[in-house]
């Protein structure tokens, strides 16, 4: 098949509560913060939508990393996630899935929100979070 | 290419992207979520820990997970995005198998989920090819100098996953008991399945 299409199989729900049930097996969240699981549940759903081959998005990702890599040769600053939805923006974009104007507007009026307003509490991205994630899928459920 | 949204914050413009995408009703929120909830609570390494079970107590089994690993995963219901063409490398007292992706992050997720940050760091991705040795070490794996390491990188359309070796000791367990003690680190090569 192309890629990561198709909703979870029942398959998957066997016996999630073993002795090595994720996402806490060998000590690690899938996931840091809310926003990598919103930016790779998007990179699925477009895939799974047909509207973005699963290949194309890997080629992407590797391009992404080895520019990052290239960049940054001491490794400090690396974040996979970052890397994934800089992907994902390029891609969505030369698809004309988004206008690259409309989201950089849309991002920068979601920065401008008010402090206070939302639930940045949800997020544990620590200092480089600047306090304006809106968790739209209950992030408190995933917590340790 | 650089542009302005590029230095807000990654939680806004995710966020953007998707509220974006929902508005013009390319995605849902509901199967974005359906995705993060299968690979955060369904999908993980118990299911490569049965896979390794089965196989170190049935034959029969592993002969068939080591000649097509795909479709033996799938016997026991284990398939999905990732799992296209699994391969599984069977480690020896002579032989140890460890397994990267040297460009970006493949990984086998149907039998151990999605991937631990280590595996994806550009550290952990150039260190275990050059130095493989030194790199399992520092993971508190000692090999002896008569044990061939073999890095196999799974950047292509294979995905590796590693059988361990059986630990000495295990002949009374059950088949359950034995997946208990398979970690995700020993499927991939950077731990020997150990006797607690």
């Amino acid at each position: 098949m192309s890629g990561p299409g198709g909703h979870a199989d029942p398959a998957y729900l066997l016996d999630s509560s073993g002795p090595a049930a994720p996402p806490r097996d060998n000590g690690e969240l899938v996931f840091a913060a809310p926003w990598e699981s919103r930016a790779f549940g998007l990179a699925l759903a477009l895939t799974e939508a047909g509207l973005i081959e699963w290949e194309d998005f890997r080629q992407a990702l590797i391009r992404e990393i080895g520019g990052w890599e290239a960049a940054h040769p001491s490794g400090e600053g690396w974040s996979y996630y970052e890397c994934w939805l800089r992907t994902l923006e390029r891609i969505a974009s030369a698809r004309g899935l988004v206008d690259p104007g409309a989201l950089d507007e849309r991002a920068a009026l979601l920065a401008a929100r008010p402090a206070g307003h939302d639930h940045a509490s949800h997020d544990r991205e620590g200092h480089r979070h600047q306090g304006h994630e809106h968790d739209m899928h209950n992030g408190n459920s995933r917590r340790p | 290419m650089t542009t302005a949204a590029d230095h807000i914050d990654p939680a806004v413009r995710a966020e953007a992207l998707a509220s974006l995408l929902i508005e013009r009703g390319l995605v849902d929120q509901a199967t974005m979520d359906n995705f993060i909830k299968t690979y955060e609570q369904s999908v993980g390494p118990m299911n490569g820990a049965k896979v390794v079970a089965k196989a170190w107590t049935d034959p029969a089994y592993e002969e068939r997970l080591l000649a097509d690993g795909t479709a033996a995963i799938a016997e026991l219901g284990f398939k999905g995005p990732q799992g296209e063409h699994i391969v599984v490398l069977q480690n020896t007292p002579t032989v140890h198998h460890v397994v990267v992706c040297t460009l970006c992050s493949c990984y086998p997720w149907p039998v151990l989920g999605l991937p631990p940050s280590w595996y994806k760091d550009p550290s952990y991705r150039s260190r275990i090819v050059r130095e493989p040795r030194a790199v399992l070490a520092e993971f508190g794996l000692e090999l002896g100098e008569d044990v061939e390491i073999r890095v196999v990188d799974s950047s292509s359309e294979v995905r590796y996953m590693v059988l361990p070796l059986r630990p000495a000791g295990t002949d009374g367990l059950s088949e359950q008991e034995l997946a208990a003690l398979v970690t995700r680190d020993a499927m991939v090569g950077v731990a020997e399945v150990a006797v607690p």
